[in-house]
């Protein structure tokens, strides 16, 4: 496919079909409770040759989306939902998925009206709807990741990341000239950058920062100091003092952090959840994160913002417990706070992987990933969707806080994962590739982490074994066969990798669908079928081996681990997880990938029964094998890109986890 | 009869619940969706609205049975039933409902008893309107002819 690398069959032939016919395939999810509307939305939709997905409850919505961080491009909601306000679901989106959101109603009163602008919707239609309203909604697609993409360009270092794994994806929806300009960028980028993996669209494979919590920290310390109004870039780096930290970096961060605060002012109920986790955190007491669990911190690493070892750090620094490993559910739950701590903004709060303690929806991956996420997020969508799907579950509230991450999501171009290792990869592996793997080690070695954190979700999961998961080092092509788990360094004793596995699958429920394979969003992969049984997957499944042979074996462990999180998920759907229609679906590809093409095969053939029953999402148009799948990956992608970026920041994946890099692009860094 | 002859009774009958207000633009809206994929989409439409209202009349039936009105639920219903009517096009339907949703708001309960009355009876009316209209398509769709559309 000409944008993503590899991400999966489906995205391939879906990007590429949508960029030539673009707004053509647009892939919108409808939500309303009434059925009639719907039935009627869907007709209109499917005549303005979009595709498109439709629920009837904002809670099955928000699954989707996490599970499938970038499988749509935009969601049309009905504001009177009985289970949940559909101002609510937007402000979920916005902050895990930052996907434009138009809401719709009968009800044309101007309060209500204002509402939607409030809360960040980007248009508001009035019940009846007629088609000639809904032919135009692709100008919001492109107009978003039109500003993305500047803000990516404005970030300067931070934008490759963003940029390719957006290209990828979402170039396939934007307007030709849009597409031109970002390739055009990005293949400069990343002919700048080291080039491997590197699909032709996005991987990029910059220099992330990852924006640990420890970073983080320093970051909120100095702004605190400065006074919010007082603090521009320059001082706070001067402040916080920390080697190789650009002024970029710090600039774009501080714009999500500051978007962050305002949602967290704006939004009073989420806030309050997830002010107070944060907040409290912030004292370096993640214990209130703690609440946020593992999973959190999972989606965090998985991320890949999140390198294996910052988690385990993070983790016992924030709540104060010795080793991330200490505990599977454990270290994810600091790591959650510590994330959640870190990107207070970050959409998390939400997605944060309820899973495991759901309580707080830390998002920590959504914070996190800042240098992966942002880029995946927005580049993919996905990525934020699974993010912020994952905190979503946990806390509603919670997850408010990151706006950060779902900013930072976009940024984290899945090209960036895919970059790494994905670049290559990302073609052959749908999805379910990409996500993962992205950084090569680094995202193994977060997962691996996040892994034992994470799966403590105490789920299902079985975590696999952490010397196949995880693949911590960063480059253990093997390694990243991790399975299940993660693909992601296989470090050995990395057992709460497996967990993570789980966990990102349950963080990244969304993920699963993700057809963005760049992005692996391993965690959110792993989370997903944290109900599976994670054992599936082989230990020296690499995933990436078998499939794309390339780069994840290589060393670009990115892939790997992504590839192994499908796989763990495949396998584990086989479990009956069908929670994630998407995680099937990216289960397939996954184990499509990873294990033999013939293991894979067959999972994803038992995969896709479970996808299509999964989820009217699922449309089995979309996932059907593993195509689809990469559709399905790409969701993990952002996860895995962040884990990628954490990853590379503990030193793990040298090149390769560059995706995470341009976390920030997503910003403007104006600051 | 001959084809164009039913399609001829079909479009006055469709004219004249236009001109008496039982359906509106949106209804054509709807007849333009379909086509030869689905020669079905209205009637599937129409069925599942059939269904959805006759579940809301009867949540609303209930509500305003209570020793104690919830009005928040009831304008909720009555919400929905609007969004649903408009949407398919029963004009007089949702006209209703406008006028239901303010006697809500003012909690005026004789008011809103006898608006869900109102409201039945219109249900009732282009209930059968419909009916009949799509049995007059089905007829024509049979002896093989298409079924002809209004330009609104």
């Amino acid at each position: 496919m000409n944008l993503t690398n590899g991400k999966g069959s489906t995205s391939t032939v879906t990007s590429a079909a949508v960029s030539d016919q673009f707004p053509a395939g647009l892939r919108v999810l409808v939500v309303d409770d009434d059925p009639t509307c719907l039935m009627i939305l869907e007709k209109m939709l499917r005549t303005c040759l979009y595709e498109v997905t439709k629920c009837n409850r904002a809670e099955t919505a928000l699954t989707l989306l996490r599970e499938n961080k970038s499988g749509f491009d935009i969601v049309i909601s009905d504001v009177h939902m009985p289970d949940m306000d559909g101002f609510k679901l937007l402000e979920h989106i916005g902050l895990e998925m930052d996907l434009p959101v138009i809401m719709m109603s009968a009800d044309d009163g101007k309060s209500v009206v204002m509402k939607g602008v409030t809360h960040g919707a980007c248009d508001y239609l009035i019940k009846p709807v007629r088609i000639e309203a809904l032919r135009n909604i692709w100008q919001h697609v492109v107009r978003k990741r039109k500003n993305e993409w500047k803000d990516t360009e404005q970030s300067g270092s931070a934008e490759e990341g963003d940029r390719q794994p957006k290209a990828s994806d979402e170039a396939d929806y934007s307007s030709s000239a849009n597409e031109g300009s970002w390739r055009n960028s990005k293949k400069r980028r990343d002919e700048e950058d080291e080039a491997e993996e590197r699909d032709d669209t996005s991987t990029l494979k910059k220099p992330r920062v990852v924006w640990s919590v420890e970073l983080h920290q320093q970051f909120v310390a100095a702004v605190d100091q400065l006074g919010i109004d007082k603090a521009v870039p320059k001082k706070i780096l001067e402040l916080m003092n920390v080697p190789g930290l650009t002024r970029e970096n710090v600039a774009s961060h501080l714009q999500k952090y500051r978007l962050y605060l305002r949602r967290l002012s704006g939004v009073s109920q989420h806030q309050n959840n997830l002010n107070s986790s944060f907040l409290g955190s912030q004292e370096g007491t993640f214990g209130t994160m703690s609440s946020i669990n593992g999973i959190d911190l999972q989606t965090l690493a998985v991320a890949g913002q999140l390198p294996a070892q910052s988690l385990a750090t993070l983790q016992a620094a924030g709540l104060g417990r010795s080793t991330a490993k200490s505990g599977v559910p454990m270290p994810l739950m600091d790591q959650r706070n510590l994330f959640s701590f870190e990107n207070p903004r970050l959409r998390f709060g939400e997605g944060q992987q309820q899973h495991l303690s759901s309580s707080k929806p830390v998002n920590l991956l959504h914070g996190i990933p800042t240098n992966m996420e942002p880029k995946q997020l927005t580049n993919l969508h996905q990525s934020s969707q699974s993010l912020g799907g994952l905190n979503m579950r946990v806390n509603a509230s919670a997850t408010q806080g990151n706006p950060l991450l779902m900013q930072m999501a976009p940024s984290q171009p899945r090209g960036q994962m895919l970059s790494e290792n994905t670049g290559p990869r990302v073609p052959r592996l749908p999805s379910s590739l990409g996500q993962p793997t992205v950084s090569n080690g680094i995202s193994n070695g977060l997962l691996c982490r996040n892994g034992v954190a994470g799966n403590n979700r105490g789920t299902a999961y079985n975590p696999v074994p952490p010397s196949s998961l995880l693949n911590f080092p960063m480059n253990q092509p093997s390694e990243m066969s991790v399975n299940n788990s993660f693909p992601l360094g296989s470090t050995p004793g990395i057992s709460s990798i497996t967990t993570k596995g789980s966990f990102q699958e349950e963080v990244t429920s969304g993920i699963k669908g993700s057809g963005i394979f760049p992005s692996y969003d391993i965690f959110n992969e792993l989370h997903h079928h944290k109900s599976h049984d994670w054992d599936m997957t082989n230990p020296g499944l690499t995933y990436n081996a078998s499939q794309h042979a390339n780069p994840l074996q290589g060393g670009n462990i990115d892939v790997s681990p992504s590839v192994l999180v499908h796989q763990g998920f495949s396998s584990n759907q086989q479990t009956g997880q069908s929670r994630d229609a998407a995680l099937i679906g990216k289960a397939m590809f996954s184990v499509g990938e990873c294990l033999e093409q013939d293991n894979l095969q067959n999972t994803g053939q038992h995969l896709n029964p479970l996808l299509v029953d999964n989820t009217i999402r699922v449309k089995a148009e979309r996932i059907p094998d593993a195509s689809s799948q990469s559709n399905l990956f790409p969701e993990h992608y952002g996860q895995e890109d962040l884990m990628s970026a954490l990853l590379k920041q503990e030193g793990m994946g040298p090149a390769e986890i560059e995706y995470e890099l341009d976390g920030y692009s997503l910003d403007n860094i104006r600051v | 009869m001959e084809v164009d002859q039913m399609q001829r009774q079909c479009l006055d009958y469709t004219k004249s619940l236009f001109l008496e207000g039982f359906l509106d633009g949106q209804f054509v809206q709807l007849q333009q969706l379909q086509d030869e994929n689905n020669h079905d989409f209205v009637v599937e439409v129409v069925s599942l609205f059939f269904e959805d209202s006759e579940r809301l009349l009867n949540d609303l039936t209930f509500a305003l049975d209570q020793k104690s009105i919830d009005f928040k639920k009831v304008d909720a219903h009555v919400h929905q039933l609007k969004g649903s009517s408009s949407s398919i096009g029963a004009q007089r339907v949702k006209n209703c409902c406008i006028e239901f949703r303010n006697f809500c708001e003012e909690q005026n309960i004789d008011a809103c008893l006898s608006c869900l009355q109102q409201v039945k009876q219109e249900y009732c009316h282009v209930k059968n309107k419909l009916e009949t209209l799509i049995r007059l398509e089905q007829q024509i769709v049979a002896a093989g002819g298409s079924i002809p559309t209004m330009e609104f």
